[in-house]
């Protein structure tokens, strides 16, 4: 199995990562080899196994509906890149 | 002072032998000198003093907890209250972490002292600590080799006695595998035995917080303050913990041992297979019974967890946006931009190679050829060793395919690099609880052996650990310049 670059480009832009050009050529590569190594996989009959997503097949453990931690927002907020009036700063997005 | 167990250590500052200031005082100093090593990012020195003082206090008054005073290093994956978190990484170089992770917490409780935060590979994806942002660990048997990865700078301070011990995780390897390569002892528990809360994700079904620490002993004081049910991880099993360091002098007599033949096949480097045949020749003497196990989906390990681990890294890692906290790009045009350019400007190569082959395995058309197919295997594997355990009480084998490869030898090629995960990362997938103990040398640089247990049996795990500990002294062993 082999990726093409423009693979690659439509992939990135699914993660929203930034590549730059001159790497597109040695991710591809790279990865072309590693779904080679996954072709391994499909050596093996899998037909009627279940998927195991979790090493302890358990349910998701629920909790009572309570507060349990403290308000922390200023030091969350004192964190972040930009922040103005309780507000995390992003370019506008409507016009 | 350096070159005592934890318990000596304990039992030096409730004597006054010496005070914990001047104990971290001299851990410090060590960290100095061995600043050429990078196994820190970040030495918390007036937090250590502060810590050392409220010890020396507490010990004074006889208010002691099982760690007071004792000096530890945290791998820079724990969230630490007002102290600089990376995990490794650009994006998080300036994350002052607005909490403490459950394990920090803990620490914090048995009363003790913190160094600083270790080096590791960015976001814990790496087999040899040369993906951090903040450049490679040296190993201290030998500065031209790796420390392993993920947790390197644990495994290097641990050996280089920077240290009186460490913490690790380990999604495919990263305790056991540095713990090997460096000469020291390192438990990955059970999946869901230490919370994982602040313990910054990278595949959230596999990802295990573990000590690294001198021996069997002192990594069972470790997990003993690491365990228990945590309410804020909602994957924490709920069990007791018991008394790790009540059944260290077990005996074995008795004890089955099983070695999977597909690691012992003509593809392990015939040293390491004679250094492990010699550890295990030690167990027979010990009164255990070896038998031949098979476990054949193992070799679908490494195609398995390499679509498993990075698709649940593409999804984790999605959080960093350059929005609400970590690495922000320079002006950017639109929030496409902001999201684009902060991550591929704030992760490094090898994050990136993974978040891609994440969001392929997880894109419409793909999902069910790489995530399903990986995760069935991932079952098959797991029924392998629920069947080799039914048969045996433990698995054996080697935890890395050769001692410590040289740093720059393999990051090039990222094939060449996952496939030293070979003996590890099925463990991970099967979330059963290995340990990583020094069983010899090969040119002057540390072999670990591996030993694999049934869910929840560390205590059984360290058991084994430490009877070899108590008629071999590989683990006493320290690299030159360090003593």
């Amino acid at each position: 199995m082999s990726l093409t670059a423009n693979d690659v480009t439509q992939i990135a832009h699914l993660a929203r990562l930034g590549i730059d050009k001159q790497d597109i050529v040695s991710y591809t590569k790279d990865l072309s080899g590693i779904l080679d190594l996954m072709t391994q996989m499909s050596e093996l009959n899998t037909d009627n196994v279940d998927p195991m997503a979790h090493p302890m097949d358990q349910a998701q453990r629920l909790r009572a509906d309570s507060i349990s931690e403290p308000d922390n927002r200023e030091k969350f907020m004192s964190i972040a890149p930009q922040a103005e009036a309780g507000l995390y700063l992003v370019p506008k997005v409507i016009e | 002072m350096h070159t005592k167990s934890l318990t000596e250590l304990a039992h030096g500052l409730r004597s006054g032998e010496f005070s914990s200031v001047e104990l971290t005082q001299h851990f410090l100093k060590r960290i100095q000198q061995h600043q050429d090593l990078n196994a820190y990012i970040t030495v918390t020195e007036e937090i250590a003093l502060q810590n050392a003082i409220a010890a020396d206090t507490q010990l004074a008054n006889g208010q002691v907890a099982a760690l007071t005073g004792i000096p530890i290093a945290q791998k820079d994956i724990f969230c630490t209250l007002d102290i600089k978190t990376s995990c490794g990484s650009k994006m998080l170089d300036n994350f002052i972490a607005p909490y403490n992770a459950t394990v920090i917490e803990k620490f914090n409780q048995a009363g003790a002292v913190l160094l600083g935060k270790l080096n590791m590979d960015e976001f814990a994806m790496g087999s040899s600590n040369e993906t951090s942002y903040y450049g490679a660990v040296k190993n201290p048997w030998n500065v031209n080799t790796v420390p392993g990865g993920s947790s390197g700078g644990s495994g290097a301070a641990v050996a280089a006695r920077l240290a009186a011990c460490a913490t690790g995780t380990d999604t495919g390897g990263s305790i056991r595998q540095p713990a090997a390569h460096c000469g020291i002892t390192g438990l990955k528990p059970t999946y869901g035995r230490v919370s994982r809360y602040g313990m910054i994700a990278y595949a959230s079904s596999l990802d295990q917080g573990g000590p690294m620490a001198r021996s069997a002993e002192d990594a069972a004081i470790l997990l003993q303050t690491m365990a228990g049910f945590d309410p804020k991880d909602s994957t924490s099993v709920d069990l007791i913990v018991p008394d790790y360091s009540a059944g260290l002098n077990n005996s074995l007599a008795g004890l089955k041992i099983g070695l999977p033949k597909e690691f012992f096949s003509n593809d392990l480097n015939s040293d390491m297979a004679a250094t492990l045949e010699t550890a295990i020749n030690e167990y027979r003497k010990l009164g255990a019974e070896i038998k031949e196990v098979s476990m054949p989906n193992l070799k679908l390990a490494i195609p398995a967890y390499y679509v498993i681990a990075p698709a649940e890294c593409s999804a984790n890692l999605s959080r960093f946006d350059g929005v609400r906290f970590g690495y922000r790009c320079e002006n950017p045009v639109d929030l496409t931009d902001l999201y684009t350019r902060s991550r591929g400007e704030g992760f490094g190569k090898e994050v990136k190679r993974r978040i891609l082959m994440g969001t392929y395995a997880l894109s419409t058309g793909y999902y069910d050829a790489y995530y399903v197919k990986a995760q069935k295997i991932r079952r098959l594997i797991s029924d392998d060793f629920k069947n080799a355990l039914t048969e045996v009480d433990v698995i054996m084998g080697p935890v890395t395919p050769t001692p410590a490869f040289g740093i720059g030898e393999k990051i090039a090629d990222p094939i060449k690099m996952y496939l030293s995960d070979i003996y590890t990362i099925a463990i991970n997938l099967a979330g059963l609880p290995a340990l990583s103990i020094p069983a010899g040398f090969i040119n002057g640089l540390p072999v670990g052996l591996q030993i694999i247990g049934n869910y929840f049996t560390e205590d059984r795990l360290l058991n084994i650990a430490h009877q070899y500990q108590q008629v071999t002294d590989w683990h006493q062993h320290t690299p030159k310049g360090f003593e």
